[in-house]
């Protein structure tokens, strides 16, 4: 397992360093112009001038070298820097700055970072909570009432985008009822009693809209998996073993059901780091998402490159992740 | 003999009945039997005959569209049907061990194999989890697994189909079972190492001494292991009697077929196996006729109106049928 991991680990190098080029590559082909927000007034030579200061008039090979030398090398050391309070080296380094803030992209992102694991990193949590019960309930009383009730809410929590279910909840919670603000304030510091109950209060209307989407898909593979189990023969030997239902449901078909579920889980926790883009713009909550879409639309070049390649990281590593969690559960699969 | 002790087991006019969408499937329609504390029944018949499910019905293991609609189950005296949650647990955890057919499935993959014996011992013996163990390890040695200590360290894939078997029927022994019910336990295994298992049950019957229903759709294993023989047709039982008894003066139709579509090894070897013509009867609707009738060679109008109920015909074997193969006539009863 631990030869895989680092195996693996190795192989995701050069996989990176693809994906690294090809966003490069596509964004370097977009026809944007970083002056193009610029005043008309301002002259072409000026504009010439302005390119040249970012860099633009080099060759792309030169430009993406540089690029990877800023991120792969640059930003760590001063990441490393700034966690240990060392100098390496003579502390000057180029970084990875944005067109639009002129500001570092990586300050910007960890600026940017705690709202998103809090709003979209709870709702992960409390989707995991309610739908690992709801599939397993589902599940063992097949189309019972509860089941058919679970279904339904799956289905409208799977179909109805969180655009809609988010203007639904502020409507509902904070026009007409007013128990929730309809707008995430990022400045709300926690220093009383009252002021965390203000911050639970406004964390709930986006954490239940990502929530709700969430829960609704991992109770449908929680409950699938839970019924192709519940019909396997080990339940029946279990059974003969003069097991109690609760063990018999509760660890052996459970165990066996969390396999697949685990690796979705896994593979959505990415989408965490990477923010809920619309859930974020609904809300107001400035998270990466809402870092991501300001990027995009300001043609912020640098911090869309290094955005996009943070999540293609993420998924890389989870990827991975979901594989090695995958042999810890299922005996059957070792990795040589 | 048979009379003279109380039986272990005592069933009847068992029947149940699968909830389908197309209606109820009687998949079993008033079966009786007993089993003899120590005695070995081979219960035979082909796919869909009921086999099975009567024997999940006895410790209610159905699944969730069937349904006991009647009978009685007696475990030693004890109404099984009667018995609340706790009692059926207490029962199916030390007094009977289940073997399933398939052993490729019927442990859970992801627990070792040791755990998923000590789970019962600790649970129904009140062992502590050192003395489980040290059971556990005697179990497998007992089922004749070398180095069984430290084979209870490792999962069900890590064991051969016949190994897995042995570590299924190591489970079903785990407390001492005054009952066994080995449904199939060799047809998922290639034929070396079911003569091993057969072997392997038959010594551990004379070492344990507990009542065994050994269910088959092999004649040739159930006549080197049995000593009575229940042949099931339909969901019915057709024919009952001891081993020797039965194969010498098979009374039913399907009986004396079944018999004959056995291969001989003196037979010459270019002659077609023989079968029994036509298909079982479907399920659906309670029998108010032999439902052998539409494939039986001897058919009067009497098995087409009236469903026969079983004759003894002496020496503890019994039959339901209306034809007597000794005058070739019907039986007057």
């Amino acid at each position: 397992m631990f030869a895989f991991t680092i195996r693996r680990l190795l192989f995701a190098i050069p996989t990176l360093l693809a994906i690294s080029f090809i966003i490069f590559a596509i964004l370097d082909l977009a026809p944007s112009d970083p002056t193009g927000n610029l005043p008309l007034t301002i002259s072409p030579e000026v504009r010439a001038q302005i390119r040249s200061s970012l860099g633009l008039d080099e060759p792309f090979p030169i430009r993406y070298l540089l690029w990877l030398k800023q991120f792969f090398i640059n930003e760590p050391l001063n990441l490393i820097e700034g966690w240990t309070g060392w100098t390496l080296g003579d502390g000057e380094r180029m970084r990875v700055t944005s067109w639009a803030t002129r500001s570092p992209v990586v300050d910007l992102i960890i600026e940017r970072m705690p709202q998103t694991l809090w709003v979209v990193g709870m709702s992960q949590v409390i989707a995991i909570v309610i739908a690992v019960p709801i599939g397993v309930i589902s599940a063992y009383k097949q189309y019972s009432w509860f089941d058919q009730i679970g279904t339904f809410v799956s289905m409208v929590g799977f179909s109805i985008p969180t655009f809609f279910t988010g203007l639904v909840f502020i409507v509902l919670f904070s026009v007409h009822l007013q128990w929730f603000p309809s707008i995430y304030d990022t400045n709300h510091v926690i220093d009383s009693w009252d002021s965390f109950v203000f911050q639970i209060k406004q964390m709930i209307m986006p954490t239940m809209v990502l929530a709700l989407a969430t829960a609704a898909q991992l109770s449908r593979y929680m409950r699938a998996s839970m019924l192709d189990n519940l019909q396997q023969d080990y339940v029946r030997t279990a059974r003969a073993k003069g097991l109690t239902e609760r063990v018999v449901v509760m660890i052996h078909v459970l165990r066996n059901s969390m396999i697949p579920v685990v690796t979705v889980i896994a593979l959505n926790i990415p989408t965490i780091f990477g923010g809920a883009i619309i859930t974020e713009q609904i809300f107001r909550v400035n998270g990466i998402g809402q870092l991501l879409i300001i990027g995009i639309q300001g043609a912020d070049i640098p911090l869309v490159q290094t955005l996009t390649f943070i999540f293609a990281v993420l998924i890389v590593l989870f990827n991975l992740i979901a594989d090695v969690l995958y042999g810890i559960l299922d005996p059957r699969i070792r990795y040589e | 003999m048979r009379d003279t002790i109380a039986p272990l087991l005592d069933v009847a006019q068992l029947k149940t009945v699968f909830h389908t969408r197309s209606g109820a499937v009687h998949a079993v329609n008033s079966v009786s039997f007993s089993v003899a504390p120590g005695e070995l029944v081979g219960v035979v018949g082909e796919s869909g005959s009921g086999k099975s499910v009567t024997m999940m019905s006895l410790m209610n293991l159905l699944p969730r569209s069937a349904e006991i609609v009647g009978g009685e189950v007696l475990f030693e005296g004890r109404d099984v049907r009667a018995m609340n949650r706790a009692e059926l647990l207490r029962l199916r955890g030390r007094d009977v061990g289940f073997v399933f057919q398939d052993p490729m499935t019927s442990l859970n993959p992801v627990f070792t194999v040791g755990r998923q014996i000590t789970e019962r011992l600790r649970k129904h013996m009140n062992m502590s989890k050192a003395e489980a163990k040290m059971r556990a390890a005697e179990l497998l040695s007992l089922v004749g697994i070398s180095d069984a200590a430290r084979r209870l360290q490792d999962y069900p894939h890590q064991f051969s189909g016949g190994m897995r078997q042995r570590v299924v029927i190591a489970i079903a022994l785990a407390c001492d079972p005054k009952l066994l019910i080995a449904d199939e336990p060799t047809t998922a295994l290639d034929v070396t190492i079911q003569a091993q298992i057969i072997a392997l049950v038959r010594d551990l019957r004379q070492k344990l001494d507990m009542g065994i229903v050994w269910i088959t759709h092999d004649l040739g294993v159930v006549a080197g292991i049995a000593d009575r023989v229940i042949v099931m047709y339909a969901g019915q039982i057709v024919e009952q009697g001891p081993v020797r008894e039965l194969f010498a003066r098979p009374q039913h139709p399907y009986t004396r077929a079944l018999l004959e579509t056995l291969p001989s090894v003196t037979g010459a070897r270019s002659e077609r196996l023989r079968t029994i013509e036509g298909q079982p009867p479907s399920l659906g609707g309670a029998p108010d006729r032999c439902p052998f009738a539409p494939r039986c060679a001897h058919t009067f109008g009497r098995c087409l109106t009236e469903n026969p109920q079983r004759i003894e015909v002496g020496g503890g074997h019994d039959v339901a049928c209306w034809w007597d193969p000794q005058t070739g006539e019907m039986r007057h009863v």
